[in-house]
């Protein structure tokens, strides 16, 4: 329990962390994106929407940095993440909240679905050591070599241009309107197909890489053999004794990279133009639409923290290890 | 460094512990303590070896590395040449250094992998004698290396891995020497070493106390080779010092239960059968943490009374040196 | 990415077999084939970097009339929409990628020693401290923190790429690198060594420094996969500056003119492959390192085809263990049976 409240603790500190970040990053960059875009629009922005900018890039207008942080503060509370550029005079929050839905269930199923596929290979693999398993290594290292993008291009050109089984973009056809309606869930099922393998091809690499260099180690403990030697059967030994154990670290190291796999399936998304978070990012970056890349930052942070959290209790119940630590 | 002047008598001991203590805390936020050695007393003087004879847990270790000064005692203090010393790092702890050195039990873990013989040895010069070049230097190792009974040439250039578990632990010793210290402590020097090897590095350390009037201090679990190789010996049980006097005695007339079961215990094959001991008592180890209030060998003392379970005992005096801290042997008991 | 999750445990021994016959053990090394494979790649690519705009047929920028051309002799890899020759796009991109992916690597590494060892070592309030901020750090998802301050940023060349990656990806290194001191500085011989005199600073770069070169390499290596795929995709977002030539440039080109609908293969697949090459040339190279660090992993790969040769089911990390149904348990004559004796019958 002590372990669980001191996660905690750390992930209310990096989240304060992450929004401070976000706060300090506009205003320490050369350039001021405020007047530019002031600029850009003449005078089309009403002045609470001028008001709101300046909240969150804060620059100039003569207040004191402290008194900024919390009218920061002040706005994320009221679900205020200004205003979009690019979809002005769309609030972020809006936005966010649109695309967000697509990513989750995403995002989520894949990555839960290649770690479980992933970590199955890698003890499959591991446990038959020095056999033909041995040789998936090397493709494994390569597909872990390639940016996802790449996968999901290829893809996309082998299954949707070559041979057109899927759709090539889109999260759903275009002429449904989103609803709860099985013929927009089927369509929307339909087209995160390809996007959803991309993403499990690619990450699972570094499960399986992972999974196999534990359970190679693990192995070779003593327990195991004592296992095995009992009369224990095969499988039982492999999964009950070898893969409880080894599977830890894979756990921990699943929190932990998650941000680089929520990274990668963000341009996933932008390759096959699935309206979650990731494309709408893209978008934002090449409308230097500040605000919303902004907020989508402060979104993904505080889901990884999330997720995390969700990991380290996961993790807890796993090892008994950490519930003795008291 | 505080001074504090001991009571001078003939043949002052170098080094010395008065009611040296070490708890450890454990757990952050609970108020418990490992008690690892609770008020010793130890002198050493030049050209003597006193062993400490102890079983795993007892304390011994720690007490090395108290008088080494790896880290504070909790209680009572170290003395050198009567005065205390606190040297926590920096110039006074390599001052103490100079003075005080520690040997280690595992021959494979205590030299560093990547290093060579010479790079260790030269370490150990330099560190003492700054201003040491070349060719002072490369006589100054090759004396080290014959003291220990090792040729240089043949084994300056060498690895750890490619010497031998005994090579290695003479290695460690020249190391300790290269800082020309007037006090060695030994902790279970030998204990990892094959028993044919033993006596070998046994009998060095012995020609070294002679050569370079040594004080050391020998940690060890075997009492046997205490007998053997140390003048006076301490045994400890439990952080605390049960039995003192010169070696012959307490290994052959121990007064003390726990030394007697300690020497009955070794393995004699000439006594098969035969006894003196009852060995049958059993009973736990004593648990560091929440000492009891009583003797802490009473759960598994074979002359165990009532009253040693709620009272510790003191040390009693026996006459020529040796004491033991045992109720058996209070004035008008049994 | 997700490597090998669990650092190996550093057995000082290893190294040493590095050290001693200078001339024998770089061989041992090199004796793992996939390593050899992983140099001679990244070796491959690195010339390219070096002579890679000196080669190219063409200038990568300049356009031709000939529009999107599928691969011929002239141009070896087709051509872009403008005309563009890919090839030279390819060669003259390659330095582009290689220099900011190593300086990223290099940087970060450089962070993570001082970072991790130094809270490793000095342990107490200085490694609370420390492993809080690594800790945020790693936390945080580095992608987009990277898109966002490259975005935020009104132009972006390679050095200030390099640095941006450098200080999103330092913290994985340095978390290992604290472990690993945090089990090194509990070792016999450091103890040795202070109790000898060695000074703190000397202990931290002599005794302890040095049997972590394995670890140190194996996370530069993969911090420099991870700095090179954040650039390229920096570059395919658009967010770099487009004038460089870059391997994610030409994606970016790529993904903008609708090559897929167009079908134009040739136009993303070499950037693709060449990504994937410098990045398993690299992944072999580490496997290397780490199949050297830990013997296990090292020698349980040739003992099972020893085994299998013998016609033993190896499983349970190679100790066979014989099912034995015979009611007669007489242990085997001859040789007391070693551990990795096969026995005579065996009956999985």
């Amino acid at each position: 329990m002590k372990y669980l409240l001191r996660r905690g603790a750390f992930y209310l500190l990096t989240a304060w962390a992450a929004i401070t970040l976000n706060f300090f990053i506009p205003r320490m960059l050369p350039g001021d994106p405020v007047r530019s875009l002031i600029n850009r629009f003449q005078g089309r922005i009403s002045v609470e929407a001028t008001e709101s900018l300046y909240i969150l890039f804060g620059l100039d207008e003569g207040r004191p940095l402290w008194r900024q942080y919390l009218d920061y503060w002040g706005n994320l509370f009221s679900g205020d993440l200004g205003l979009s550029f690019a979809y002005f005079p769309t609030p972020v929050a809006d936005i966010i909240g649109q695309s967000l839905p697509w990513t989750l269930v995403l995002v989520g199923l894949s990555t839960i679905l290649s770690f479980l596929l992933g970590t199955m290979l890698g003890i499959w693999v591991g446990w038959r050591r020095g056999t033909w398993a041995d040789g998936l290594l090397p493709v494994t290292n390569f597909f872990a070599a390639i940016p996802y993008f790449w996968i999901g291009l290829l893809a996309i050109a082998l299954f949707a241009v070559v041979w057109p089984v899927f759709p090539a973009s889109g999260g759903y056809d275009g002429g449904l309107i989103p609803s709860a309606t099985p013929e927009f869930i089927g369509s929307a099922v339909y087209h995160g197909i390809l996007p959803a393998v991309t993403i499990i091809i690619s990450s699972m690499a570094g499960w399986i890489l992972g999974m196999r260099n534990m359970m190679v180690t693990v192995s070779s403990e003593d327990y195991v053999t004592v296992a095995h030697a009992k009369g224990l059967p095969e499988r039982k030994v492999m999964v009950g004794y070898a893969a409880r154990n080894a599977i830890l670290p894979n756990i921990s190291g699943f929190a932990l990279s998650l941000g680089f796999i929520v990274g990668g399936t963000l341009v996933t998304e932008m390759v096959f133009t699935y309206p979650g978070i990731g494309y709408m990012l893209y978008q934002a970056v090449g409308a230097k639409d500040y605000p919303l890349m902004q907020g989508f930052f402060l979104v993904i942070t505080l889901s990884v923290l999330v997720a995390n959290m969700l990991a380290d209790i996961a993790y807890a119940v796993l090892d008994p290890r950490t519930r003795q630590e008291a | 460094m505080t001074t504090t002047q001991l009571p001078r008598s003939l043949d002052d001991p170098v080094l010395s512990a008065r009611s040296l203590s070490k708890r450890f805390r454990l757990n952050r936020g609970r108020h418990q303590y490992l008690h690892a050695v609770d008020n010793v007393d130890l002198d050493l003087h030049r050209g003597t070896v006193v062993a400490l004879v102890g079983e795993s847990g007892s304390g011994k270790s720690t007490v090395a590395r108290l008088m080494a000064q790896l880290y504070p005692a909790t209680g009572g203090s170290v003395h050198l040449d009567g005065q205390t010393v606190k040297a926590k790092g920096g110039r006074r702890f390599r001052a103490y250094a100079r003075q005080v050195q520690l040997i280690l039990q595992d021959p494979f873990a205590s030299l560093n992998p990547i290093h060579t013989v010479r790079y260790v040895l030269t370490r150990s010069l330099r560190i003492h004698n700054p201003g040491l070049r070349r060719d002072a230097l490369e006589d100054r190792l090759g004396e080290l290396l014959t003291k220990v009974h090792l040729q240089p040439e043949r084994f300056l250039e060498k690895f750890p891995h490619e010497l031998s578990g005994g090579q290695r632990q003479r290695v460690s010793i020249a190391r300790a020497l290269g800082a020309n210290p007037r006090v060695l402590l030994a902790d279970e020097p030998v204990s990892m070493l094959d028993v044919s090897i033993r006596l070998g590095v046994l009998n060095l350390l012995t020609e070294l106390k002679n050569d370079l009037n040594l004080a050391i201090l020998y940690i060890t679990h075997d009492i046997a080779s205490a007998r053997y190789f140390a003048d006076e010996t301490f045994v400890m049980y439990a952080g605390q010092i049960v039995e003192r006097g010169d070696s012959e005695s307490v290994t052959q007339r121990p007064a003390h239960p726990y030394t007697q079961l300690l020497i009955a215990s070794a393995p004699d094959p000439d006594a098969l059968g035969a006894r003196d001991v009852d060995l049958s008592s059993t009973g736990e180890p004593p648990s560091l943490v929440n000492p009891s209030a009583g003797c802490r060998f009473a759960p598994r003392c074979p002359s165990v009374m009532s009253r040693c379970r709620t009272e510790s005992p003191p040390t009693f005096s026996l006459g020529d040196g040796k004491s033991a801290a045992c109720w058996l042997y209070e004035e008008g008991a049994t | 990415m997700v490597t090998a999750v669990e650092p190996p445990a550093v057995t000082p021994g290893a190294t040493t077999a590095r050290r001693s016959r200078r001339g024998s053990t770089n061989l041992l090394f090199l004796r793992n084939r996939k390593t050899v494979v992983g140099l001679i790649l990244l070796t491959f690519f690195m010339v390219l970097a070096l002579i890679g705009d000196v080669i190219a047929p063409y200038d990568p920028s300049a356009t031709s009339p000939i529009g999107l051309q599928p691969p011929s002799t002239d141009h070896l890899l087709g051509t872009t929409s403008l005309g563009q020759d890919i090839l030279s796009q390819i060669l003259v991109g390659t330095r582009g990628v290689l220099v900011v992916a190593f300086l990223a690597g290099a940087l970060a590494t450089v962070l993570s020693v001082l970072v991790g060892i130094t809270a490793g070592y000095l342990g107490g309030t200085s490694d609370e401290v420390l492993s809080l901020v690594s800790n945020i750090f790693l936390v945080i998802p580095a992608l987009p923190l990277i898109i966002i301050v490259t975005g935020l940023l009104p132009s972006a060349g390679g050095l200030t790429i390099a640095l941006i990656i450098a200080l999103t990806g330092w913290a994985w290194g340095s978390r290992v690198l604290r472990a690993q001191t945090l089990s090194l500085r509990n070792r016999d011989f450091v103890e040795a060594a202070r109790a000898n005199g060695e000074s703190t600073w000397r202990i931290i770069i002599f005794e302890i420094l040095p049997n972590l070169t394995a670890v140190i390499a194996s996370g530069f290596i993969g911090t420099v996969i991870f700095a090179m795929l954040s650039e390229i995709t920096l570059a395919f977002i658009g967010v770099t500056s487009i004038s460089d030539w870059n391997w994610g440039t030409i994606l970016f080109w790529a993904q903008s003119n609708q090559a897929l609908a167009m079908g134009a293969w040739w136009w993303f697949v070499p950037a693709g492959l060449c990504i994937a090459g410098v990045g398993t040339a690299l992944t072999l190279i580490n496997f290397g390192i780490d199949e050297f660090v830990n013997p296990r992993l090292r020698s349980t790969g040739q003992n099972a085809k020893v085994l299998r040769a013998k016609k033993i089911r190896a499983r349970v990390g190679f100790t066979p263990v014989l099912r034995d149904t015979t009611a007669d348990r007489k242990p085997p004559r001859g040789a007391p049976p070693s551990r990795r004796t096969p026995l005579p019958k065996e009956q999985p």
